[in-house]
This record gives structure tokens, C-alpha cells and sequence, in this order.
């Protein structure tokens, strides 16, 4: 699967999705395969305030559990509460299903971020 | 590939549900050729086996298998293990990888009083592929002379598979009706290639060791090092019918005679999740305030879909029906105890 030039990616394998002021973040294909299938999704309350590399969450396979890191420092300020119901279309579309939504506290912040080329050959 | 008891071994090929789905409905397929085999031969061979496995081997004929242990002397887990009875003074242990020196050493040791007797680590001349779910039968059989209908669950037999010698046993770690075959390693991978062809036309799969867990925990079978190891005795792991208690003697026997009489101080439960979660091996167990015990395996299971585990919980608190509350990294969560299995399939 292609890494969307569009998002922007952590060596913690989140990707968000950027404007201006927020984004959504999720997971991106290559960590929905090196978990498996998704079972179980953990996310936070709106509202709760995160540090650039802080858990928001966790996400459970069948075999493991790994935490969701914040890719930026922010604000949750929405949760994609359809994900507990169907934890299981992380893995048919990881770059489409978001888990939160973002306000950024610095959005310079998410320059520093990779971006799909560099992620790719992260990933390699 | 992960390392696994000295081998690099698949979690998966094509998903844990998936393997773990083909298996319930249809068939899977396990190269499961890093389970040890130590054999035990001689004129004594029956008197040596009965001193290091707890379950009675003079109950089986020749062609019969058993499930059972090697003890500690304090009536714990060495290893689980099945005792294959090849001939009436010939035995075929079959052990897991991770413990193969452990138990030989181990066994070679007890068995010495017995007199004619001798193990022997043949581990390295089998090859073992499980063929598992309710089509196995219907894909191996065009490919041996032996009659598998008529073999009944824990037997097994001599003969050929796609032309190589080997023998077939009615086992399995699935709960599902299932075959194990023995073979040559030089002559496996034309066995395992003709299976999968005849496992083509009833959608066969192979199966890594990630379905492996998720089915035997769903049937409720112990796996040594999560759920029994020398800390569990084998009556806390409510497996008491795999002891031979008319024996004369076997390692552990005095332990679990006491412990029989007096009861356990804890047992192994089946355990459901009632809040949303999911508990895993470590988790801690509470009732109120007061901890009572430990899970010793967990998962999300993909035929149940349900969050299910075992483990240890002090007596006061194993009745089916009792409810807990389980620590999931920090947070506590509802479970119940549940009766085992957590699947039986229907005969």
C-alpha cells in the first residue's frame, strides 16, 4: 500500500492528517501489519490535553497490545467513536480510519514530522 | 517468523482469524515439527514410563496415545506431554521444543531404577504436521492406506502419506477433530505439499503458531509456561484425570495424594470478560480490594468473539457464575467465571 503524500508520519508509525489548525490522527498500514487483526480500540475523552509522543490510547490484535502515541502536542477535540464497534477496518483501510482529532497547540510542530517518502523508507 | 523453542516459527501466513476461522469450518494445517519426541525402550520400558509420567501408561494398548505429565517432585509441571505407546516396551513421548534437554535429561535420570530400559531423543527424526478441523479427515485419507474413520480420538497408526512411511495419530490443540502426522524431515515437505493439494478443493489453510494459541485457548488446553509450569500443581491446573492414582508410585505422587485429600488452595478458572477489554497473560485478579489471583493466558477469540482467559484464583473465588474484576494496565474491569471448555464442538 502507498504511503499518502497528503499525511504526515511518526517514527511511532501514527500518521495525521493536517490542516491549518488540527488533524486527524491514525495508524498507519504498516503498523495495521505488523499488529494483525485489530480487536480492540481504546481512545481517549474529548478534551484531554496530549504531549508530542503521549499515549491517547491503545489498540489491541489478537496477539499484542501497543499503545497510540500523539504525533503533535494538542487538544483531543474529537474521537471516532465508531471504531469501538468495528476496531476491524484499521486493518482494511488504515489511512482512512482516524481515531482522533487534534487542535494543535503549535502547528509549526507538524513540520517536523516525516513525510510519506521519508516514511517509506523508514518502513522498508 | 519469531524464535520459538530454537526455531524461527510463523505467528501467521494470512492472518490470525483467518486461521483460526478455517480451522473451526473447515481445515488448517501446522508445521508443528518443533515438539520434541523422546522414546523409551527396553523390557522395563513400561515401569520407567509409569515413574516419570504421572497418567497410567499400562492402561493403553499398543496404538493408543495418553495426555500427561512430568512432575516435579512437588506435583508441579516439568512439562505436559503425550505418551504414545508404540509397542508393549516401546514408548514415544511427545514434548515441547522449548523443554526437549530439560525432559530428556529429566527422564533419562528417573527411569534408571526401572533397570532395562533406555531413552532416547528422536527429535530430530520426525517431522509433525497437524492437519486440523472437521474436513482433516476427508484430506488426508486419499493420500494413505490407513482407515481414518475407524480410528478413534487419542490413536494411531502406521503407514504411508503420499508415499512416505510415517505414522498418524487422533490428536490435536485445536478442539477440533483433527490428525497429527509423523514423518521424516528429509520426506515432509512432499508430505506437506501433497496435503495442501488435496486440501485445495475444502479451502485449506496453513496455520501459524498465533491460531495455535488462540484455538487451544478457546478449547480450554493448558499451554506449559503460560497456564501449568512448576508452580501449578496438577490439581490446581484441574487436570486430576490425568493422574494415574491407582499407580504404586510416581514423582509428585505423595504431593498430589495429600493435596487431593485436603483440597487446593487455588485453581486454574475460565474467565470471560463482562466489561469491554481484554486480559492477558500477568493481569492481575481482584475481588473488591482483596487480590486472589492472576490470568495466565487471554485474548479477543475469533469464533467466540468474546475476551476470554484463564487462570489462578484462590478456591473462595473459582465458582463458576463468581464475579471479578480484572487489572487491565490500571484500570479494573468486570470478568466472571466461566465453565471450560469455551468451545466444544458439536459431534
Amino acid at each position: 500500500m502507498a504511503y499518502p503524500a497528503g499525511l504526515k508520519y511518526t517514527k511511532d508509525h501514527e500518521w495525521i492528517d493536517a490542516d491549518a489548525g488540527s488533524g486527524k490522527v491514525g495508524i498507519t498500514d504498516y503498523a495495521q501489519q505488523q499488529l494483525g487483526d485489530v480487536v480492540y480500540i481504546e481512545l481517549p475523552e474529548v478534551g484531554a490535553k496530549l504531549k508530542a509522543g503521549q499515549s491517547f490510547g491503545t489498540i489491541e490484535s489478537v496477539k499484542a497490545v501497543s499503545e497510540l502515541y500523539a504525533p503533535v502536542a494538542g487538544e483531543v477535540i474529537e474521537v471516532n467513536t465508531s471504531l469501538k464497534d468495528k476496531p476491524e477496518v484499521v486493518n482494511a483501510d488504515p489511512h482512512g480510519s482516524w481515531m482522533i482529532v487534534l487542535k494543535f497547540s503549535d502547528p509549526s510542530e507538524v513540520d517536523t514530522l516525516l513525510d510519506a517518502s521519508q516514511y517509506d523508507d523508514l518502513v522498508k | 517468523m519469531v524464535p520459538f523453542g530454537g526455531w524461527d516459527m510463523p505467528v501467521e501466513y494470512s492472518g490470525i482469524v483467518n486461521e483460526h476461522m478455517a480451522v473451526r469450518e473447515r481445515a488448517g494445517m501446522f508445521d508443528v515439527s518443533h515438539m520434541g519426541q523422546i522414546e523409551i525402550a527396553g523390557s522395563q520400558a513400561l515401569d520407567a514410563v509409569q515413574r516419570i509420567s504421572c497418567n497410567d501408561a499400562s492402561k493403553l494398548a499398543v496404538g493408543q496415545a495418553q495426555y500427561s505429565g512430568l512432575l516435579t517432585p512437588e506435583g508441579t509441571f516439568v512439562d505436559d506431554l503425550l505418551v504414545y505407546r508404540l509397542a508393549s516396551s516401546h514408548f514415544m513421548l511427545v514434548v515441547n521444543a522449548s523443554h526437549i534437554a530439560t525432559d530428556y535429561a529429566y527422564i533419562a535420570e528417573g527411569i534408571k531404577p526401572a533397570g532395562d530400559a533406555v531413552a532416547v531423543d528422536c527429535s530430530a527424526r520426525y517431522a509433525l504436521i497437524a492437519v486440523q478441523g472437521p474436513k482433516a479427515l476427508a484430506i488426508i485419507q486419499p493420500l494413505t492406506g490407513v482407515d481414518l474413520a475407524s480410528m478413534k480420538y487419542y490413536w494411531f497408526a502406521h503407514g504411508e502419506f503420499a508415499g512416505v512411511r510415517g505414522t498418524v495419530s487422533r490428536t490435536g490443540y485445536t478442539g477440533e477433530d483433527g490428525f497429527e502426522i509423523f514423518v521424516p524431515p528429509q520426506q515432509a515437505d512432499k508430505v506437506w505439499l501433497a496435503l495442501m493439494q488435496s486440501g485445495q478443493p475444502f479451502d485449506m489453510i496453513p496455520c501459524g503458531l498465533g491460531a495455535r494459541d488462540t484455538l487451544r485457548l478457546e478449547a480450554a488446553m493448558r499451554l506449559h509456561g503460560n497456564d501449568i509450569d512448576t508452580t501449578t500443581t496438577v490439581l490446581e491446573a484441574d487436570l486430576g484425570w490425568i493422574v494415574g492414582w491407582k499407580k504404586a508410585d510416581f514423582v509428585g505422587a505423595d504431593v498430589l495424594r495429600a493435596q487431593k485429600a485436603a483440597g487446593v488452595p487455588r485453581k486454574i478458572v475460565g474467565i470471560e470478560m463482562v466489561e469491554r477489554g481484554i486480559a492477558r497473560g500477568g493481569y492481575e485478579m481482584f475481588a473488591g480490594d482483596v487480590r486472589v489471583g492472576a490470568v495466565t493466558s487471554g485474548t479477543q477469540t475469533p469464533y467466540l468473539k468474546k475476551a476470554i482467559g484463564m487462570g489462578y484464583v484462590t478456591v473462595a473465588h473459582s465458582a463458576i457464575g463468581t464475579e471479578l474484576e480484572i487489572d487491565i494496565r490500571g484500570r479494573r474491569v468486570k470478568a466472571r467465571v466461566v465453565a471450560m471448555p469455551f468451545y466444544k464442538r458439536a459431534t
